[in-house]
């Protein structure tokens, strides 16, 4: 019997001490208890709204607008004459602003065929955690060229109409962890003039690609885009249309990213770089290229308080 | 096995009187201020929670680093994924006791000055801290104030050289939370 008592005894001051001891952390469970699920919405899937030569699931904040230009070069293979392409250099300069936490126009104005383009982005899903689940992100991408380089033969009859294009993806992205996203791209491209009868106006393409994060401020991404097959048979200034793939690296400082590439892609709007890519990554028929963007905060969340 | 039943009955109510002496804070706001000559960074969290003890004194403090609101997005986009790294550390706390909690009536209004001491965690890392505030008792509530700074890089938070200008080594946080009585 006083085994037994003396047993109780030693449970009871045994919790007690440890009921004094922990109390703090009694306190934090408590605390931890009553907090209420929250959605924790995922940022920074990728450090730029653009993957590399096309678009990423992210567009500006509400109220920032970003000033783009982006690069690219002549081939490569024109070796040190042409110092490598730098010799010869198309580029767009474009703007493009967050209306809302899910809307963003942009617009640009590329050399390349004196090209015009614009574009809405809309966010339709938000990857989170929490209270509300969600895997991925999805953007939905509607854009139109306009392609304004005077006609090759002026005599015949030309329409407006042939100079555009129009651009639709939807692009699906998963931020695994903090380094790695990857994304995919279903995309329609659609021509209102092509070369022959054989070649389709309406071209569809799967992108996929994605980013490593190798620090804070580094990271290395690579994109592809796979043309079904059969869609283009003409030549484009006389090579073989193919698929583009772009690798390169972003660097983030302050308020800049700037994102150096290789591509054997040239253009910087849908339309070229997934219908009219002819250089080979094989025969190093590739172009240097890069883009920077700087954003602006034009509204700030005080203001708009 | 009276005895049993004795123990059981004498905690049971040892844990209801603890209960009783306890407040709770949601929505606490907790932020902080960076200034150099080249810019000032603010950010806000309102999402602070606390729970205190007003009888043993002891307090702890919880935060969601990515609760903190920046003017600009993308500061809050680089604070997230560069400096903080929310992904990796999502919240802050702080585990500490009130000194002078003896010394203290707060059955009555009033402001009364109170000394903290204890652990402040931000990226995993755990310092011992000894801060200044204040303690308001207003009706059934309790206002806790306090500023303290805090310095960066001792909590394994580097700032890349490039933007060393803009952010300051020694940031000032304040904290603000309303406690209601805790009701299980």
């Amino acid at each position: 019997m006083k085994a037994q008592i003396r047993k109780n005894l030693c449970l009871v001051v045994l919790v007690l001490s440890s009921l004094l001891l922990h109390a703090q952390d009694n306190l934090m469970s408590l605390l931890e208890e009553s907090e209420e699920p929250d959605t924790e919405y995922t940022i920074a899937t990728f450090k730029s709204t653009r993957l590399m030569s096309g678009q990423s699931v992210e567009i500006p904040a509400a109220g920032v607008l970003q000033y783009v230009i982006n690069h690219r070069f002549a081939r490569i293979t024109g070796g040190f004459y042409n110092i490598f392409g730098l010799d010869n250099a198309t580029m767009r300069m474009g703007f493009d602003y967050g209306i809302s936490k899910r809307l963003a126009v942009g617009v640009g104005r590329s050399s390349f065929e004196k090209t015009y383009d614009g574009y809405l982005k809309y966010k339709l899903l938000r990857q989170s955690k929490g209270a509300g689940n969600m895997p991925i992100t999805v953007t939905g991408f509607a854009g139109m060229a306009i392609k304004t380089i005077a006609w090759p033969e002026p005599d015949r009859p030309n329409y407006f109409s042939s100079r555009l294009y129009y651009t639709f993806q939807l692009l699906i992205a998963r931020k695994f962890n903090s380094d790695l996203s990857l994304q995919l791209m279903p995309t329609l491209v659609h021509r209102n003039l092509v070369a022959t009868r054989a070649d389709a106006n309406d071209v569809f393409a799967l992108g996929m690609g994605g980013r490593y994060k190798l620090t804070g401020s580094l990271s290395v991404n690579v994109e592809y885009y796979y043309l079904i097959p059969g869609q283009i048979v003409s030549p484009v200034y006389g090579e073989k249309v193919r698929n583009s793939l772009t690798l390169g690296v972003d660097i983030e400082t302050g308020g800049h990213v700037f994102q150096l590439m290789l591509s054997n892609s040239r253009g910087m709007s849908e339309k070229v770089f997934i219908t009219e890519t002819t250089g080979s990554w094989l025969s190093t028929n590739i172009h240097f290229g890069f883009n920077i963007n700087r954003v602006f905060t034009i509204i700030d969340k005080h203001n708009k308080k | 096995m009276k005895k049993v039943f004795f123990c059981t009955a004498v905690m049971l109510l040892l844990l209801n009187h603890v209960v009783a002496q306890k407040y709770i804070a949601r929505n606490g706001y907790i932020g902080f201020f960076s200034a150099t000559p080249m810019e000032n960074i603010e950010a806000h969290n309102y999402q602070a929670s606390s729970v205190l003890d007003v009888e043993s004194g002891e307090m702890v403090y919880s935060v969601l680093i990515k609760g903190f609101e920046f003017e600009k997005a993308l500061m809050q986009e680089h604070f997230n994924e560069k400096y903080l790294e929310s992904d990796k550390y999502p919240k802050s706390t702080f585990k500490g006791k009130i000194l002078n909690i003896d010394e203290l009536d707060l059955s009555k209004d009033g402001i009364y000055d109170v000394e903290v001491e204890g652990d402040l965690t931000i990226k995993d890392v755990t310092k011992h801290i000894k801060v200044m505030g204040t303690l308001q008792r207003k009706g059934d509530r309790i206002i806790a104030k306090t500023k303290f700074p805090v310095r960066v890089a001792d909590y394994n938070i580097h700032i890349p050289a490039m933007v060393k200008d803009n952010i300051a080594e020694v940031v000032d946080v304040e904290v603000k939370v309303e406690y209601k009585p805790y009701k299980k």
